[in-house]
């Protein structure tokens, strides 16, 4: 969509119960992402529009929605990549409960990161001194290669295992976990092996990709898991030896 | 059954049987041409421990093999859960394992 | 119709093992039913053999050995995947899977007829 031109964009309305798409018009603009659009239709046709965004520059991981049948950044998702036939459908994240509109309750998300050990487990006191990180270690830089996750969902909302099995943890829990798993700073080794042993664990991953796919901070969701799985094997391997 | 051993036999049949399946291929690919008879497939298995060894080895693999990778496809498209999954699962190991002991039974015992 | 979701390389292959591992997990049952037809009626073992030289059928088992090869090598890529640190050319080794599978289902295909 080039500048001065006008496209038709359907935006999902409504709650859980009773939705829809509704069409707007919307101009076109230069350089425009798909949230530029969102938030346009908010300010200018329909006030009562729920979304959710924040930082506008790819940080903080809350504005993503799917644009066209794929779950995306919408706030660095330029029109031009997504309309090529002019038209844009706009819906809620996949595998989430809808709140309204566009936000998606996210508590589900979250939960899932807790139930994976997906946080951190100190092992010093504020008293004690920074335990000295090493960069170039294998497991540091495993540790780095998953780290850069925002937490915006949309591997969550890729992935089919997630949407076909409500007790799997996902992809952007289990990702951490990894990252965890490999950070020396964290103690909770046991935690984390035993939770991706579990049901609704590692184990439940096909290994589609689309978690991979689709990542915008192009982290791989899916070797993260493939590494977990190597690691909880080799550990229920160990405790039986 | 625990997820992570689940995990664990699924690799472990499919590590036991690259070799089987591709040894199976290998002999359809020469039985197969100049079609196929009882007589000469039971020539060839019969009185043969090393045969039965092969398809009874095979036939315990895939039992499992089959039972824990139809579990997840049970799960996922019907929803099966907690005890009735695991009996459906041990309904199709055991199933398979029975059939699958008698195939091999009936072209190697002498 | 596949959802725009679902277009890209890894996900056709996880389909790919997932429907030939379902069908030949149906397809056990029969195969195993038919080899015991050898313990007490060799003759119903041959018709069936017969009947299963027909060229439908054929096509069918070309069909079964090509389901057998592409689980076998889809399941040696996944297995990598895991165990040893290729995580890169994942696409390529799923592509060469395929491959690998049509030219032994081929040449068992081949040989039969």
């Amino acid at each position: 969509m080039s500048t001065g031109g006008v496209m038709t964009v359907a935006v999902w309305r409504g709650g859980p119960e009773g939705s829809a798409f509704q069409e707007f018009r919307v101009p076109g603009q230069k350089s425009q992402t798909v949230l530029d659009v969102v938030i346009w239709i908010q300010q200018y046709r329909d006030p009562t529009l729920s979304y959710r965004f924040a930082c506008r520059v790819g940080m903080c991981g809350s504005c993503a929605m799917t644009v066209n049948g794929v779950p995306r950044w919408t706030c660095r998702t330029h029109v031009k990549r997504v309309a090529k036939t002019g038209r844009i459908e706009i819906a809620p994240l996949r595998s989430l409960p809808v709140i309204k509109d566009l936000a998606v309750d996210m508590d589900p998300f979250f939960e899932k990161w807790v139930a994976a050990e997906g946080r951190f487990h100190p092992q010093r006191t504020r008293d004690q001194p920074v335990r000295e990180t090493k960069p170039q270690t294998r497991r540091r830089r495993q540790a780095d290669a998953a780290i850069e996750c925002i937490n915006c969902a949309v591997c969550y909302a890729a992935c089919d295992t997630v949407a076909a099995s409500p007790d799997y943890l996902g992809p952007a829990a289990l990702n951490r976990a990894w990252s965890l798993l490999n950070d020396d700073k964290d103690s909770g080794t046991e935690a984390i092996l035993a939770a991706a042993g579990a049901k609704g664990g590692c184990h439940s991953c096909h290994a589609m990709g689309s978690c991979t796919r689709f990542c915008p901070n192009e982290l791989d969701p899916m070797a993260s898991i493939a590494g977990l799985k190597r690691a909880s094997i080799a550990a229920a391997l160990k405790r039986k030896g | 059954m625990p997820e992570v051993r689940l995990a664990l036999l699924q690799k472990l049949t499919a590590l036991v049987m690259l070799p089987l399946v591709a040894g199976h291929i290998a002999v359809m690919i020469y039985a197969v041409q100049g079609g196929l008879t009882a007589a000469e497939i039971l020539g060839r298995t019969q009185g043969s421990l090393a045969w039965a060894l092969f398809y009874g080895l095979f036939a315990v693999a895939v039992s499992i093999h089959a039972a824990i990778g139809l579990r997840a496809v049970l799960h996922e498209t019907l929803a099966l859960g907690g005890r009735a999954l695991a009996a459906v699962t041990w309904l199709i190991f055991l199933g398979l394992l029975a059939l699958g002991l008698r195939a091999v039974w009936a072209v190697t015992a002498a | 119709m596949i959802r725009p979701h679902r277009r890209h390389p890894l996900w056709f292959a996880y389909l790919l093992h997932r429907v030939s591992g379902s069908a030949l997990a149906l397809f056990l049952p029969i195969h195993f039913w038919m080899l015991s037809l050898a313990l007490n009626d060799r003759e119903a073992l041959d018709d069936f053999l017969a009947w299963s030289d027909r060229g439908l059928v054929k096509a069918a088992e070309f069909g079964l050995v090509f389901l057998l090869a592409v689980h076998l090598f889809g399941g040696l890529r996944l297995l990598a995947l895991e165990w040893l640190p290729w995580s890169g050319p994942q696409k390529t080794l799923a592509a060469a899977a395929v491959g690998l599978s049509l030219l032994v289902s081929g040449i068992f295909f081949l040989q039969a007829v």
